[in-house]
């Protein structure tokens, strides 16, 4: 094995090791609060794939966090269905919608598909307000709460059970996300996000793999918006706004669209950022939102992972810089 | 600390429930979360940012309030303390601020947070925790219907169907034959009214020719007003929020349509009045109908009233910049004024209970921010707060009341 790679496992380790022993020194509310950036991370990571891996953009993410969210509920409340089956079925529900929306996004490119997935951010509340029968309507939908199993019991508060069915899901995700676009397929979609005539020529189906891109990326949102609905134990139409879809985006952007570390940390910045910036000013995270994508898109295209692995490696070259030059 | 805190807890527990078991009586209250002997510490939520953020400024006028109480002696010897956190109107947040607000900060009880939906999230995680959620901001019926299956949480201010019903009740007098238009935000609030609307008009319900809806991100609601207009309706009901309803009653004036028209009072502040006038002018907003429960610290008719007085003064002393015009202040001190008197019922060593006790059994006729005659009254059966309302009609600077006041849910 490269030095490098036995790095990046130890970073992986060392991440793993925080994320499994953290719950025992913080409170569970503390834990309550990761669960919701594991779902934000899940859902970021879809667009890691979607727009830093393959190059299209989506301002339309909240839809398959609704999307998500709305099976959970609608599977558990209507027809008694347990998370761990609604979950893999909100991920396929939601990755089917992305699929069919690839299908369109193959005909629009750029700021075109912005505004269109723009229009699908916009639409998502109206429409689940409209079916009423099936969503309740503004009213919205009340979940079960997470119970701890009984063989835990007394061992876990139901927050901290959630955050290691949630983080483990998650670490799942990363790792399979890691491998996919180590591989065949990952060449594919940067081969065509880089020049799409390349990579035409070289064999790659562009149709196939942009639609699939959508879907798969679609999915993690799904996972990401039923982990949402299921903590938070309620899902209403106007959580699902502009709002988080916009949310998710500068998470990513800021986090770095080009490495999975970034879909960790946009998770972060999604969650924890409008919880810090109304210290500063009930009005700041919006403001802060907005710089900051200002300044990341000019200063630190590759976000806060990039400028990292950056800085590390320059500390670690300017060690040896003397000797080489 | 933390470590240590655990089994010292645990010991506690022990030692009560063995003081318990020995029949002795106990100082309730003692070991109650969010109860020490200098402080009360409360938790709230309210949108200080996104969309619904101007009602933040009915936290600012608790918090007002209570700073002023606190100047004053507190309530029982003790300050309150209110962390009153923002949640954006956005539920997934109001339920992690609640769990940390009654985990972390361990507040007695949650006051007056804002919104339906938020509302909604936090409730079966309060109840369950038996944590009191008093006196929420918002008119929906469910905070008083529902209360055998959730007895920790009540409503304060009178309930949207309730205004809606005696908006009906009036019109039928006046115009038994109206062809009814409706504007209303496509949202439980909305339909709430809407709901209230039908029920008060029972059998004439098919009065109403036409309903037009809008979300709360839509830009303008003139398209709206436009199929309205065009329904022939010669009555206007408008359910929104204030800023879609200034926009209601701008386009109402510049499409040239006058019907009858009825705002619903979470928009009837004089600032609302006063934006719609100084846009649509005086045509936009003369004979428009409204209910009023509050004061409205824009009529001058209060300004020798004690009540105003002390709102005023509260607002010159605690809320520097503040516009005390706004008569989202004056509803948060309102609320506030209730939970003192039942912080100060549930006597020395308050419990959870004994203050939710206290709120199911208010008879409170002194609210100095309510429109005289204007009674606070709970029982174990009856859930709503308040239950009366007066009409007041605007002549294009203020509005005046009219008629006496009306009793909702049999009062």
């Amino acid at each position: 094995m490269r030095a490098s790679t036995i790095k990046r496992y130890w970073s992986v380790a060392l991440v793993a090791v925080i994320i499994a022993v953290l719950p025992r020194f913080i409170p569970s509310y503390g834990a309550f609060e990761l669960t919701y950036v594991a779902a934000y991370a899940i859902g970021i990571l879809g667009l890691v794939i979607l727009t830093g891996a393959n190059g299209q953009i989506s301002l339309g993410h909240g839809a398959f966090f609704a999307i998500g969210g709305y099976t959970v509920a609608l599977l558990g409340q209507k027809l008694g269905i347990p998370y761990w089956v609604s979950v893999p079925l909100a991920a396929l529900l939601s990755g089917a919608v992305g699929l069919a929306l690839g299908l369109v996004a193959l005909r629009l490119e750029g700021i075109y598909l912005a505004l269109a997935t723009f229009a699908l951010a916009v639409a998502t509340p109206p429409t689940l307000k409209h079916f009423k029968m099936l969503t309740g309507g503004s009213q919205g939908v009340i979940l079960t709460p997470v119970g701890v199993p009984s063989a835990l019991h007394g061992m876990l508060t139901p927050e901290q059970w959630l955050y290691y069915v949630t983080w483990a899901l998650a670490g799942v995700l990363f790792l399979a996300t890691s491998l996919a676009l180590r591989g065949r397929l990952g060449r594919a979609l940067r081969a065509l996000r880089d020049n799409e005539v390349a990579a035409i020529s070289f064999g790659v189906d562009p149709h196939r793999y942009k639609t699939l891109a959508f879907g798969w990326s679609a999915a993690y949102a799904g996972i990401g918006g039923a982990i949402v609905a299921i903590a938070t134990a309620f899902a209403s139409p106007d959580a699902y706004g502009i709002v988080l879809s916009l949310a998710l985006v500068t998470g990513a952007v800021l986090g770095g669209l080009d490495t999975l570390w970034g879909a960790l940390i946009g998770g972060l910045i999604v969650e924890y950022l409008p919880l810090l910036a109304q210290n500063i000013n009930p009005a700041a995270p919006s403001v802060i939102y907005g710089i900051a994508l200002i300044i990341f898109t000019i200063f630190l295209p590759g976000g806060i992972s990039r400028a990292v692995q950056t800085f590390v490696t320059s500390l670690r070259r300017g060690g040896n810089q003397h000797a080489r030059t | 600390m933390r470590a240590l805190s655990r089994p010292l807890a645990a010991v506690l527990a022990a030692v009560f429930a063995v003081s318990l078991g020995a029949g002795m009586p106990t100082s309730a209250g003692a070991d109650e979360p969010g109860v020490s002997s200098t402080e009360i510490i409360l938790g709230g939520l309210h949108p200080y940012s996104g969309p619904a953020s101007s009602y933040g400024a009915i936290g600012k006028g608790a918090q007002a309030y209570f700073a002023y109480i606190n100047d004053n002696g507190g309530v029982n010897g003790r300050k309150i303390v209110y962390k009153d956190l923002d949640d954006a109107y956005s539920p997934p947040q109001a339920v992690q601020l609640a769990k940390q607000l009654v985990e972390q900060d361990h507040v007695f009880a949650m006051f007056n947070t804002l919104g339906t939906p938020s509302n909604t999230a936090i409730r079966p995680y309060l109840n369950q925790n038996a944590v009191p959620q008093l006196f929420v901001a918002t008119g929906a019926s469910t905070w008083g219907a529902d209360a055998a299956k959730f007895p920790w949480t009540i409503g304060w201010q009178p309930d949207y169907q309730s205004e809606a019903i005696i908006y009906a009740h009036y019109l039928m007098k006046e115009d038994p034959n109206a062809k009814i238009a409706v504007l209303y935000q496509n949202d439980d609030y909305g339909e709430d009214y809407l709901n209230g609307l039908k029920q008060g008009l029972g059998s004439k319900a098919a009065a109403i020719v036409k309903t037009a809806t809008y979300e709360v991100t839509d830009p303008s609601v003139s398209s709206q007003v436009a199929s309205l207009k065009a329904s022939g309706a010669n009555t206007f009901f408008i359910f929104a929020t204030p800023k879609f309803s200034i926009q209601a009653m701008v386009a109402a004036a510049q499409q040239s349509w006058k019907p009858r028209t009825f705002l619903n009072s979470v928009s009837n502040s004089q600032t609302t009045m006063k934006a719609a006038t100084s846009a649509g002018g005086v045509a936009a907003t003369q004979g428009i109908i409204s209910v009023q429960y509050l004061k409205d610290p824009a009529e001058p008719k209060w300004d020798a009233d004690a009540g105003m007085k002390l709102y005023r003064a509260i607002v010159a002393k605690y809320m520097p910049g503040a516009d005390p015009n706004n008569g989202y202040h004056l509803y948060g001190m309102g609320a506030a004024f209730t939970l003192v008197e039942c912080l100060q019922r549930a006597g020395k060593n308050p419990t959870r209970r004994a203050l939710v006790d206290a709120a199911i059994h208010l008879n409170e006729r002194n609210n100095p921010f309510l429109i005289t005659g204007v009674v606070v009254q709970t029982s174990p059966n009856n859930r709503f707060p308040i239950g009366q309302e007066q009409l007041a009609s605007y002549d294009g600077t203020r509005f005046s009341l009219f008629g006496s006041l009306i009793g909702a849910r049999g009062r």
